[in-house]
Parts: structure tokens; sequence; C-alpha cells
């Protein structure tokens, strides 16, 4: 169970949080909707340590997460809006890199979860090609296999039906209930109320109460 | 043609040290201005590496190479002519590269340094796996741009005493009033430089294997 509580932020004078809190139950999906510059995403990148916490509680499964120890601490992995996957590498590149780099994991250790998590996806058979030769579909499921491989305690997804097709808009909300039949917990960032109707247990709207 | 079979040696002979200018000069300022690039991102020291960019940049290497070989000895070591040509080239290339090296690194979208951050890797793996070998694809136009200009420019060593292929063209068009030598020694720097070109052509294409 994740737990935030009276977390504050601001950039400057513009006041994003003050005094939030949010407790999501392992295994659940909870969706963070709301319009945009309502700190939606900036939620989930504080929880992944790209942008600092001004001041609060982070508490993850009972023990307290110190603010300046999120971006090490491997709690949330990130699936970025437009991907961010490395261009010059391949799939299979992108997925061990970080795992062989930074948790010394052997390359044969490394590929074979690789694959393991590529088939899973069904993308697999693109485990060779380059970033630039996937179809927008591909590529987030390939961006979610590479946050999956360093073993975050919850995968976050920041607006992951905006850059895509709308028709692949429901690929992606099967995609995130079939990781929640596997038991992942799992925060996703939208402005598509549908979307996170459909996909969520939980929906919090951010920002309402800022106005 | 018996002429140009006759002065053609002394030209090649003088090709010789153009092309160690050139080959030592790439070997040491391509390294340095990468340095100097990363150097640019740190505060405080970006303003001494910026001061150095400007005087390298804004002052006539012929006037840096009689500095170093002239003027250098009378307040500290004094170098023999061809180390002296080779720093000076060495520290005005540098600069070039470096705001070449600059560019580069801006170009890399922050998104990459970003999925780097959350995938754990170091700063210096980020250099080294995420930015370096983008910044390369980036950068090689420019850099080959650059080194052509390099060959050219290594015939200012004749000011500190040193006989290149330009220098030996000259001295056999005042020798014997003609100006074949001199025509002879541009064909030969469009032909070190057409190689170069083609050069350039197939490494860009080695790195066409991802957009």
């Amino acid at each position: 169970m994740l737990e935030l509580k009276n977390i504050t932020k601001k950039f400057g004078d513009k006041v994003i949080f003050d005094g939030f809190d949010l407790t999501i139950t392992s295994g659940e999906v909870v969706a963070i909707a709301g319009p945009s510059g309502g700190g939606k995403t900036t939620l989930l990148r504080m929880l992944a340590g790209l942008e600092t916490i001004d001041a609060g509680q982070v508490i993850f499964d009972g023990e307290v997460v110190e603010l300046d120890a999120l971006i090490t601490r491997n709690l949330l992995g990130f699936v970025f809006q437009d991907f961010q996957l490395f261009p010059h590498m391949t799939v299979l590149e992108n997925l061990i890199l970080s795992p062989m780099k930074t948790m010394q994991v052997s390359k044969e250790v490394a590929i074979a979860k690789a694959e393991e998590l590529l088939s899973n996806l069904e993308v697999i058979e693109q485990k060779n090609a380059y970033p630039f030769s996937l179809s927008g579909g591909q590529k987030q499921r390939v961006a979610l296999a590479r946050a999956m491989m360093i073993d975050p305690k919850i995968i976050g997804y920041d607006e992951p039906t905006s850059a895509l097709d709308p028709a692949l808009r429901d690929q992606v909300a099967n995609l995130i209930l079939e990781n929640k039949k596997l038991g992942m917990t799992q925060i996703v960032v939208t402005h598509d109320m549908d979307f996170a109707e459909k996909i969520a247990d939980t929906i919090i709207k951010v920002n309402a109460k800022l106005d | 043609m018996s002429y140009i079979t006759e002065i053609l040696p002394q030209l090649l002979d003088g090709l010789k040290l153009t092309v160690l200018v050139f080959i030592l000069t790439l070997i040491l300022s391509i390294p340095l201005g990468m340095v100097l690039a990363f150097l640019l991102r740190i505060p405080i020291v970006k303003w001494f590496v910026n001061l150095y960019v400007w005087i390298m940049r804004g002052t006539p290497l012929l006037v840096q190479l009689i500095i170093i070989f002239y003027a250098l000895p009378m307040v500290g070591p004094t170098l023999p002519r061809f180390p002296a040509a080779l720093l000076a080239f060495t520290l005005n290339y540098a600069a070039y590269f470096a705001e070449i090296f600059r560019g580069g690194i801006k170009a890399v979208p922050n998104g990459q340094l970003e999925a780097a951050k959350v995938l754990k890797l170091s700063k210096w793996q980020t250099i080294r796996y995420i930015q370096m070998p983008q910044v390369v694809k980036i950068v090689l136009p420019s850099v080959f741009n650059e080194i052509i200009t390099l060959v050219k420019d290594s015939s200012l060593i004749y000011v500190v005493g040193l006989g290149d292929l330009l220098r030996a063209g000259k001295i056999a068009m005042s020798r014997d009033v003609s100006l074949v030598p001199i025509m002879m020694a541009a064909l030969i720097y469009l032909i070190f430089i057409g190689i170069l070109t083609i050069l350039s052509k197939k490494i860009e294409q080695r790195f066409d294997y991802y957009k």
C-alpha cells in the first residue's frame, strides 16, 4: 500500500499540491484525472523522483520513504507519454541496459527476462528492431516492458492514450487490465474520463479543489 | 610532364607534414572538445570555458601560432616548432569542437535523460550509453565540415618555420617562376578532401540504422 500524506509542491509561486493525501492499495488501478496544468503528471513525476516534493510523507507498505530517496528507491516504473525509448538501441538493448548496468544482472539472465516480458506483451517479434520502426502501440508495450525490467513496486503511465491512435485506446485499456490480473499496482494519469472509468478502481481528480 | 614528376616528390614531402598535423590535431582536439562541452554544463566552470572558446574563436589561428611559438618562451617554456604548432592547433580546434558538441548534447531530448534517470542509470552511465552515442550521430556532418577546414588551415604552420604541402608549392612557384606547383598543391588538397568527403558519407551511412 502506498500512502501520500500532506504533500506540498510548488513551482515558484504556483501551488500545485497543498496538503494532498492519497492512498493506493496494492494491486489496484488508480486513475488520476483532471484537466491539464492541474498537476496530474507532476504527481507521477514526484513519485518517480523526477520532481522534488517540497513537504509531506511518502509511506510504502508501512515504511517511510525519504523524499530525496525516491529516485533510488525504485518505487515507480515510469511509462512516458512519448515513450522515450532509446533510439540508438534495439528493443532488447533498451530492456537489458538498466538491469545489466545498475543491478549487475548477467546478460543471459537479463535477455531471458526481457524475452519473457516481450512475449507476454506480444512484441517479441520486434526484439531486434529499432524503436523508429515500431508502431505507437508497440512502442508503448516496449516502454512498459522496459519499466518493468527493474522490478518497480508500482507502474505509472503518463497519458498513455494521448500519443496513440484513438483506435488503440481499448488496446491500452486491456493492457492495463491484464497487468492488474497479474497483481500489479498501477497509476494512470489521463485527461480522458471515459478511459479512466474503463480501467480504474479509483479515480482521483486532482486540482478540482485547488481552483 | 617531366616538370611535374620533378617537383612532385617535394610536394609529397610537404604533404607528409600536412597529414601529420592533421591527424595529430584531430586525435588531440576532438576528445578535448568533448570534455570542454561537458564542462560547459557545470556552473562557474562554464564561464571559464566560454572565455576560452571566445578567445580561441575570436583571434586568428595565425596569431595563436605566433604567440605559442614566439611569445610563450618569454614567460614560459620554449617549445620546438612542431609541438608548438600542434599545441596551437589543438587548443584552437578544441574550442570549435566544444561548440559543435555542445549543440549536439543539447539536441538530445531531455526526456531521454529522464528515461535514463528513472531506469537508475548514473550520470556517467547516461553520458556513456545514452547521450554520447546519440551526440555522435547528430554532430557528424558538422565535425566533418570542421575536419575539412583543418586540412587547409594546417598550411598556417609555415609561420613557425615548418614546411608543409602549401609551402612546398609556394617555394617551387617562386623558384621556378611557374604556377604549376601551386596548382598541383591545390590538386593534392582537392584529392585529400575528396577522400575525406567519401569517408564522411560512409560513416554517416553507418549511423543510418536508426532515426
